[in-house]
């Protein structure tokens, strides 16, 4: 098993400029990819491309940088639509991340078409961003939350589901990828059986979309969020793609520039899609980023990545499993580049701190998802989530850190 | 000894050190020598949460003096909360309430009070000044 036959590494690795530097001494391991990704030279260049020669606030400017912002900002538009397989661009919505992108279904779809005694489906593997939302729906509206349980494995228990779903159902929210453990998620047979019961279904795309390929239209799926930081791209962006139909019938989010037709004090008529959804300057800048990370992607290959992180899981996982004590949190059978262990006698914190002055970058606790955590029992978990940009070596010293670390404590 | 002779005393302890092993260690190994709270003790009233472990933190008065007494789930955390109470616990009221905390800092330690999320540990220097704060106005 070696790295070199799927990925040219040493040349991967030279296009982030954040991995080579030393913490503490020793050289940086970023094993906190499922948090951010890093940025690569071609998406730092963007951003500066931009600021340097084409900052201009989009759509209503004459002169030539508003041109050149306008037609960039729209460029992305148009690659996230490629990226995620949808119809049309009217059907993609710049958000600042898919926390903004579930808010805004939830206020506007949720609002509009979702009424006392219905219910909404969500699961214990969810993100508390994927929760929140839904419970203040819920309060305000007088709507029942039900829940999909998790078995011992980290999957979702499809035999309840299917004892969830019923006509009350109007919506069900999932991710696609679970932040904590990794699972990867069957949705589109969850979306198949609720659309069979006459429910539309918000996927949230936030850890699913630097791993796997996206067709919203494969899968059918009515809502699709995700953020850019999480692959390779700038923090503060990121999109909600929603079906045309749906969109249509949504009133807007957020009251502003951009998204009216015409103001007079007695009426507001609303620009049309996505524009409606897109109040006020949008995040310009890194909107236009983002396509450099989308290319970015591209250019090594989106299966390759998936390849190259495969072999990565599967070799630490062989590794880890060989530590005394330690216990793998989420073990199932489809899950993406993200190793969540418990050690015996160890709180997560604790690994945390030491790995830290070793030079290993891991996440610590309860991963915003509290529920989770409750069903299997656990105050948290330690989290190493590898990118295409990691290496074997540098799980090595993952794994040296943690008999280092359990020494440490003993 | 008065706080600030106590927190000298800890950045001698530490001056020692010139590993960052070694220093982890001697952290360690105060958290394990803190007594902690029982059980009965570690209540929603005395819980300071913070995002990755939290501390349970207790107060009361003996004579002029307050003492503090402490817990954490995570050991080192439990060996910074032993170093406050060692520096804090015994002392007047408004000695604690007047007191500057700088060895933390010198010891190399502040990383784990600037997190104010992860640890609950700035939450509890505050939460044992507002009782010395408390118990002057007593």
């Amino acid at each position: 098993m070696t790295l070199t036959e799927i990925v040219d590494i040493q040349k991967i690795r030279a296009d982030f400029p954040v991995l080579d530097q030393e913490i503490n001494g020793k050289k940086l391991v970023y094993f906190d990819n499922a948090a951010t990704t890093q940025k690569p030279i071609a998406v730092i260049n963007a951003l500066k491309h931009y600021y340097e020669f084409d900052n201009a606030n989009i759509h209503r400017g004459i002169h030539t940088l508003a041109e050149r912002a306008t037609r960039d900002f729209e460029a992305t538009r148009e690659a996230v639509r490629k990226f995620l397989g949808a119809a049309s661009t009217e059907e993609i919505i710049f958000t600042s991340g898919t926390t903004n992108g579930i808010n805004l279904v939830a206020s506007t779809y949720g609002r509009k078409f979702i009424k006392e005694g219905d219910e909404i489906i969500i699961s214990g593997l969810e993100h508390h961003s994927n929760i929140v939302p839904w419970q203040m729906l819920c309060e305000e509206k007088g709507i029942t939350l039900k829940v999909i349980p998790v078995n011992d494995r980290g999957e979702l228990d499809m035999e309840v589901y299917d004892q969830l779903l019923s006509e009350k159902v109007k919506l069900v929210s999932v991710n696609h990828v679970s932040n904590a453990l990794g699972t990867i998620n069957p949705v589109k047979e969850i979306i198949a059986k609720a659309h069979a019961v006459g429910a539309v279904v918000m996927i949230d795309g936030a850890q699913a979309t630097s791993h796997l390929d996206i067709d919203v239209q494969d899968l059918d799926a009515d809502f699709y969020a995700f953020s850019a930081h999480k692959l390779y791209g700038p923090t503060g962006v990121g999109a909600l793609y929603g079906k045309k139909a749906l969109l249509e019938a949504m009133p807007p989010y957020m009251g502003g520039g951009e998204m009216i037709k015409e103001v007079t004090f007695e009426k507001t008529t609303y620009n049309e899609l996505p524009y409606k959804f897109e109040a006020g300057t949008p995040n310009i800048a890194d909107v236009v980023a983002l396509k450099a990370a989308l290319e970015y992607m591209d250019s090594i290959g989106r299966d390759k990545i998936a390849a190259h992180e495969d072999m990565l899981l599967q070799y630490a996982t062989e590794q880890l499993l060989q530590i005394e004590g330690l216990r793998m949190i989420g073990e199932a059978k489809n899950k993406v580049s993200v190793a969540s262990f418990v050690i015996e006698g160890i709180h997560p914190q604790d690994i945390g701190v030491l790995l830290d002055n070793l030079g290993v970058a891991v996440r610590t606790g309860h991963h915003c998802t509290q529920p989770l955590m409750k069903r299997f029992n656990i105050l948290g978990t330690t989290r190493a989530s590898f990118a295409v940009y990691n290496t074997i070596e540098e799980v090595d010293r993952l794994i040296a850190g943690l008999h280092r670390v359990k020494k440490m404590l003993a | 000894m008065t706080i600030n002779e106590i927190q000298d005393e800890i950045i001698e302890e530490f001056a020692l050190f010139d590993d960052w092993a070694d220093k982890y260690e001697y952290i360690i190994d105060m958290g394990k020598k803190l007594k902690g709270l029982p059980q009965d003790q570690k209540t929603e009233d005395n819980i300071i949460k913070g995002c990755q472990s939290q501390v349970w933190l207790n107060a009361h008065k003996e004579g002029d003096n307050l003492i503090f007494e402490a817990d954490s789930e995570a050991v080192i955390v439990k060996g910074l909360v032993s170093m406050l109470i060692r520096v804090l616990s015994g002392h007047s009221p408004k000695e604690i309430a007047e007191s500057e905390l700088y060895f933390i800092d010198q010891i190399g330690m502040s990383q784990h009070l600037a997190q104010t999320r992860s640890n609950g540990l700035v939450s509890m220097v505050k939460q044992m000044k507002n009782y010395a704060i408390a118990y002057q106005l007593k």
